[in-house]
């Protein structure tokens, strides 16, 4: 048995202010296995972008090996002064990303609206 | 075997990485059957597959020829599961992870399992019996124990 794949989709819309944002919206699992998907998208992104919008709504399952590389991906955005927002996660994953802590780091919304909304630059 | 227990139910997985989710499935299914709600249900399944892969990766070290060990116990106002591997703990000690050590660079950015497992349900206990191998026994209750 194995882990469904992750993928992952790159897109760009415009927030609020007419500034581009950077889509990736991830499907499937994110587990020990994912790393490739999520670290390497995210260090294949030209360093032009600034804002970066993580769609977890067709994650069906996180361990904490897939939350690790979730952070991971905020600290390496945090580094080069990008600007992360997330929406889509479940009430379950929500719960769990706030206790570990994550919110520090990255707001978590319940759509795509609202998290575009959230980017102030 | 305690009088109180109504079913048990048995499950021996190879130390795979995925297959944990063989173990979630089936603890939501019991707990299911028990009356839980939803986001206990949701509680448990994170708690069993944390406690699953630390089998796999800490405990038998990812030998597929050894086996994780699931034991259900329902009784009639809880649900106990035991996860056992051939390892020798991961020690008593579960600290909730720092974020910003983590963020930093200082700390493993994982390393969360226990910290979620001990969050999530309402009773654990990391029970090491060497030579034999250690498990973790999760309970989750039907009623939250008074207090809480």
């Amino acid at each position: 048995m194995q882990n469904r794949t992750t993928s992952v989709r790159v897109s760009e819309t415009a927030g609020p202010s007419g500034k581009p944002i950077t889509v990736l919206r991830f499907s499937g699992d994110i587990t020990s296995t994912s790393k490739e998907t999520v670290l390497g998208t995210y260090q294949g992104l030209p360093p032009e972008v600034k804002r970066i919008l993580l769609d977890l709504s067709k994650v069906e399952y996180i361990n904490s090996s897939g939350i690790a590389l979730i952070i991971q991906v905020l600290m390496q955005a945090r580094n080069t002064g990008r600007s992360v927002q997330t929406f889509g996660l479940s009430d379950h994953f929500t719960k769990v990303f706030t206790m570990v802590g994550m919110t520090k780091y990255t707001d978590l919304h319940a759509d795509e609206q609202s998290a575009c909304a959230a980017f102030t630059e | 075997m305690d009088k109180d227990v109504l079913e048990v139910f048995v499950l021996s997985l190879p130390s795979k990485l995925g297959h944990e989710k063989v173990a979630m499935s089936t603890a939501a299914s019991v707990a299911k059957l028990m009356g839980f709600s939803e986001d206990r249900i949701e509680d448990l399944k994170t708690a069993v597959a944390e406690a699953c892969i630390n089998s796999i990766e800490h405990g038998n070290r990812m030998d597929e020829s050894l086996k994780v060990g699931i034991i259900l116990s329902m009784t009639a106002t809880s649900l106990e599961i035991r996860v056992c591997d051939q390892g020798s703990g991961l020690g008593a000690k579960t600290s909730s992870p720092d974020i910003d050590s983590k963020m930093g660079g200082e700390e493993n950015p994982r390393g969360m399992g226990k910290f979620l497992i001990q969050a999530l349900m309402d009773e654990v206990e990391w029970i090491n019996s060497q030579p034999t191998g250690s498990c973790a026994r999760l309970v989750i209750h039907l009623k939250k124990p008074e207090g809480e």
